[in-house]
C-alpha cells in the first residue's frame, strides 16, 4: 500500500476533489435544511423589540425551527441602509426584517422586495391591529401587504424627580402632569426650573421636542406633517410645520435645552450625568432611558402625561423579504410576533406599545407598572391614549426632509442661525432632498 | 515599471534551427508567454476589484439609478451637471480640501523632524522606532471615537483643559474650523509615525561621507538638514505627498465617526466638516439612495486627486529645483 507512487497521487487527487465536493455542498447548503429538517430564521431589528422570550416559545412549541436575531440595540440610523442595500444586492437579508414607519414609504415605493402578505391569507389578520396601522402596511392600491404591524409610539413626558424637586416643583405624577396642560406652560414650567440653577438643563435637545409637537400638531389637524396624502411636499404651506416651529423656537428663546445632539455620545453621558430634567418620551424610548441613565439612576425617573394632546411618534412593522429561502415558516412567525400576545411579550420585556387592540385592552398591558420609572402605571399611561392615537401620514421622502428640518433646528439651537434664517434654511433643503 | 522592463524574455536562439520540435516550440512559447502568466494575478485582481468597479461606476453615473428601483433610466450627464451646481458638493470638497492641508503640512514637517530625531545616535533606538508606529496599529475606529469624546463640547477632555487655563471652550463639532483641526488631530496621530519611519528608511540610505565632508567645510547639523538629507529625500517626499493626498483627499472615517447622533453622515448640523467621500455615501446610501448621483460624485472625487496629486508633485519638484544639490531629482523622473 503506497507503494506505487502513481496510485498514491490518484489517491491523493480523490481525496482533494472529495473534500472540494463536500465543501461545495456545505456551502450550497448554507442556511438550508439541515439533515435533522431544522431550520434557521434570522429576524433583523434595531433598537429594542423585546423578542427573545418569544423566540424561546415558538422554538419550543416549533422543534423544527431555530431563531436567531441580529442588530439588537442597533442604532436605525445604521440599520436601514444596510437593509435597503441587501435588498438591492438580493441577498443578505435576514427571513424576517423590522421597518421603522417614517421609511415603510420608501419601502412601500418598491413592494416587489417583499412578500404580499395578502397571498398568505393576511387578510385575516386584519382584526388583530388598529384600522390605521393594518392600512399603513399596505400599499397605496391596497393590493399589496408588506408588513404587519409591532408597536405604536403613544407619547408622554419623562422627567427627572430629583431635578424637580431641587428645583422646587412638585414630584408626583398626577401634580406633574397637571402643570403642563399645553406647550406654553411647558415652557413656563421651564422657565422656572432653569431660574433654580439646578446645573442640569430642562430638556435633552429642541430636535426630540420639535419632532413630538410636530406629529402631535399633525395628528391633531390634517393628519400629515411634510407630505400631504397626495404626496405633494407641504413643508412650507402646512401650518403645523410651522406651529410646531415656532413652539420650538420659544423653547430655544427660554435657553430650556442643554443642546445634546440627540442619539450621540455626548446625548447618552448627559443621561448618565443627570444634565436634563425632561425627555418627550413615546412608549418606546423608556427602554431607551433605562439603558441609557443605567441602574444607578433606577426609581428616580417618573412619567407625566404629554403637554398639548395625544400624538404617536414611532412604531414598525415586520416584513418578509422576498429573497427568504423560507418565506412561509416566516410569515408564520411574523405573525405569532405581531399577535396580541406576541404584543403583550415585547411589551413586558422592553415597553414598546402594543398596536393591536386586544392587547391594548389586555389586563397585562392596563396593569403593567414600570419599576425603573417608579412604578409608574405605564399600561395605563400609554394604553389609553392609544386606541385613540390619530397617526401621521408619511410621505415618500419623509427622512430626508425629517433630517433637514431638524438640523435647522439644531442649528438655530447652537446659535448657528437665527430663527429666521432657520426656517428658510429648513424649507429650501427640505425642497432640495425631496428632489433628490 | 523596471520590473517589467527586466522581465523581457531571453533572447531568441540563433537562426540555422529552423526545423522545430514540438517540445522545442513548446519551449520557446514558455520563454515568451509565462513571464504574462507570472504578472497576471495582480492584473487579473485588479481587473476585478480595481478596474471594473471604476468602469461600471461609472456606467451608473449616467442613469438615474435608485438603488431599491426596477428600471434605471438612462440620463446622459445630468447628473454630473447637476453635481457641478450642487453647493453643497463644493461645500465637501472645501471641507475636505481644508482637511487635507491641516493635517497634511505639519503632518509631514513633524514626520520629517521626527525621522531626523530618530536616525541620531539614540539610547533605545529600535523601541523608539517601534513606537512611532504604534498609533498607526490601533483601529481607525477605535481612533475616532476616542477623539470624539475627547473633542465633546460639555464633557470633553480638550474642552476641560482650555478651561483650566482660563479659555473658552471650543463647540469641536459644529465649528467648522475647530472641526477641521479636530480630525486632522486624529488623522496626524495616526500618520506621522508612518510616514517618519520611510522618511527615516530613505535617510539611512545616504551616505554618510556627504555629512562627513560636510562637517568638514564647517556645515552646522540644521545647514546639513536642509542641504543634504531634505533634498536626498525628494523622491521619498514625493511618493509621502502622493499617498496622503490620495488617503487625505478620500478621508472618510475620521470625520463619520467623529460625529455621532442623529445623521452623522452629514459632518454636522451645517455640514461642518462633511468630506466629499461622505457626501457621495448620503447620496449613494442613507437617506436618498441615489446611486448616480452617488456615483458621480465618486468620479469627480477621481478627478479632483488626479488634479490635486499633480499639482502636489509640480509643487514639490519646483521647491526641490531651488535646492542646492537638486540632483536626486532624476530619482522621481521614472
Amino acid at each position: 500500500m503506497g507503494a506505487n507512487p502513481r496510485r498514491r497521487r490518484a489517491a491523493a487527487a480523490l481525496v482533494a476533489a472529495t473534500a472540494l465536493l463536500v465543501t461545495t455542498a456545505a456551502c450550497g447548503g448554507g442556511d438550508d435544511a439541515a439533515e435533522d429538517g431544522q431550520i434557521t430564521l434570522t429576524v433583523d431589528v434595531f433598537g429594542q423589540f423585546g423578542y427573545e422570550q418569544l423566540y424561546q416559545e415558538y422554538m419550543a412549541a416549533n422543534p423544527g425551527v431555530k431563531i436567531v436575531e441580529r442588530g439588537t440595540g442597533g442604532n436605525l440610523d445604521e440599520y436601514s441602509p444596510k437593509l435597503t442595500q441587501w435588498l438591492a444586492a438580493g441577498k443578505g437579508a435576514g427571513d424576517i426584517v423590522a421597518i421603522e414607519e417614517g421609511l415603510l414609504v420608501e419601502y412601500k415605493a418598491n413592494p416587489d422586495n417583499f412578500v404580499n402578505l395578502l397571498d398568505h391569507g393576511a387578510a385575516d389578520l386584519k382584526g388583530n391591529f388598529l384600522e390605521w396601522k393594518w392600512n399603513a402596511g399596505l400599499t397605496a392600491d391596497g393590493k399589496h401587504l408588506i408588513g404587519l404591524g409591532t408597536d405604536v409610539g403613544g407619547m408622554a413626558m419623562c422627567y427627572r424627580k430629583d431635578l424637580f424637586a431641587k428645583a422646587g416643583l412638585p414630584t408626583d405624577r398626577e401634580a406633574v402632569s397637571k402643570l403642563w396642560p399645553t406647550w406654553q406652560d411647558y415652557i413656563r414650567v421651564g422657565e422656572q426650573f432653569t431660574a433654580k440653577r439646578t446645573g442640569a438643563s430642562f430638556l435633552d435637545a429642541a430636535t426630540n421636542t420639535f419632532n413630538t409637537i410636530l406629529l402631535q400638531t399633525a395628528g391633531n389637524a390634517q393628519g400629515y406633517s411634510y407630505y400631504d396624502t397626495s404626496d405633494n411636499l407641504v413643508v412650507d404651506s402646512n401650518p403645523a410645520v410651522r406651529q410646531a416651529w415656532d413652539t420650538t423656537m420659544d423653547i430655544i428663546d427660554s435657553g430650556l435645552s442643554g443642546k445634546y445632539a440627540a442619539w450621540s455620545e455626548e446625548w447618552v453621558s448627559a443621561f448618565k450625568q443627570s444634565k436634563f430634567a425632561t425627555i418627550a418620551c413615546p412608549a418606546w424610548m423608556t427602554g431607551v432611558i433605562e439603558g441609557n441613565a443605567g441602574p444607578g439612576a433606577k426609581g428616580k425617573w417618573d412619567i407625566a402625561r404629554v403637554p398639548g394632546d395625544g400624538g404617536n411618534w414611532g412604531g414598525s412593522y415586520l416584513a418578509v423579504p422576498k429573497q427568504s429561502k423560507h418565506q412561509a415558516e416566516a410569515i408564520k412567525l411574523a405573525t405569532f410576533l405581531t399577535s396580541a400576545q406576541g404584543q403583550i411579550g415585547a411589551f413586558k420585556a422592553k415597553g414598546p406599545l402594543p398596536s393591536s387592540p386586544q392587547a391594548l385592552d389586555d389586563p397585562a398591558i392596563v396593569q403593567a407598572t414600570n419599576e425603573y420609572f417608579s412604578g409608574a402605571p405605564v399600561g395605563q399611561i400609554f394604553a389609553k391614549g392609544a386606541r385613540e392615537l390619530k397617526p401621521v401620514y408619511m410621505g415618500p421622502k419623509n427622512q430626508a426632509v425629517r433630517t433637514e428640518v431638524e438640523n435647522a433646528v439644531r442649528t438655530v439651537e447652537l446659535g448657528q442661525r437665527s430663527p429666521e434664517q432657520g426656517w428658510t434654511d429648513a424649507v429650501t433643503n427640505a425642497k432640495k432632498a425631496a428632489a433628490k | 515599471m523596471t520590473v517589467q522592463l527586466d522581465a523581457r524574455p531571453p533572447v531568441a536562439p540563433a537562426p540555422g534551427h529552423r526545423r522545430r520540435t514540438p517540445g522545442v516550440r513548446l519551449s520557446r512559447l514558455d520563454t515568451r508567454y509565462s513571464p504574462y502568466l507570472y504578472i497576471a494575478p495582480f492584473f487579473l485582481l485588479f481587473a476585478v476589484f480595481g478596474a471594473y468597479p471604476l468602469v461600471y461606476t461609472f456606467w451608473v453615473s449616467l442613469h438615474d439609478w435608485d438603488l431599491l428601483g426596477s428600471d434605471h433610466p438612462f440620463v446622459g450627464a445630468d447628473n454630473y451637471t447637476r453635481l457641478l451646481a450642487d453647493a453643497d458638493f463644493w461645500h465637501a470638497v472645501v471641507n475636505t480640501l481644508g482637511i487635507f492641508v491641516i493635517s497634511t503640512v505639519p503632518q509631514l514637517l513633524a514626520a520629517l523632524w521626527l525621522a531626523n530625531l530618530l536616525n541620531r545616535r539614540l539610547r533605545f533606538r529600535t523601541g523608539w522606532r517601534m513606537a512611532v508606529l504604534i498609533p498607526n496599529v490601533t483601529s481607525t475606529a477605535a481612533v475616532a471615537i476616542v477623539f470624539g469624546v475627547l473633542f465633546g463640547r460639555e464633557f470633553g477632555m480638550v474642552n476641560w483643559l482650555l478651561d483650566l487655563v482660563g479659555l473658552d471652550g471650543v463647540d469641536w463639532k459644529s465649528n467648522r474650523v475647530a472641526s477641521w483641526v479636530a480630525i486632522s488631530a486624529m488623522v496626524d496621530w495616526r500618520w506621522t509615525g508612518y510616514n517618519a519611519l520611510i522618511f527615516l528608511a530613505a535617510m539611512q540610505a545616504i551616505p554618510r561621507d556627504l555629512y562627513e565632508s560636510a562637517a568638514i567645510d564647517g556645515a552646522n547639523r540644521a545647514r546639513q538638514f536642509w542641504s543634504i538629507t531634505v533634498p536626498l529625500l525628494k523622491p521619498t517626499i514625493v511618493f509621502c505627498v502622493i499617498i496622503s493626498t490620495i488617503g487625505g483627499l478620500q478621508l472618510f472615517t475620521e470625520p463619520r465617526l467623529f460625529h455621532s447622533g442623529t445623521n452623522p453622515i452629514r459632518g454636522g448640523p451645517l455640514r461642518e466638516s462633511q468630506t466629499v467621500t461622505m457626501y457621495m455615501f448620503e447620496n449613494a446610501f442613507a437617506p436618498h439612495y441615489n446611486f448616480g448621483y452617488g456615483s458621480a460624485v465618486a468620479w469627480l472625487l477621481f478627478a479632483l486627486i488626479a488634479v490635486v496629486a499633480t499639482v502636489n508633485v509640480l509643487i514639490i519638484r519646483r521647491l526641490g529645483g531651488r535646492m542646492p544639490g537638486g540632483r536626486a531629482a532624476k530619482g522621481d523622473s521614472r
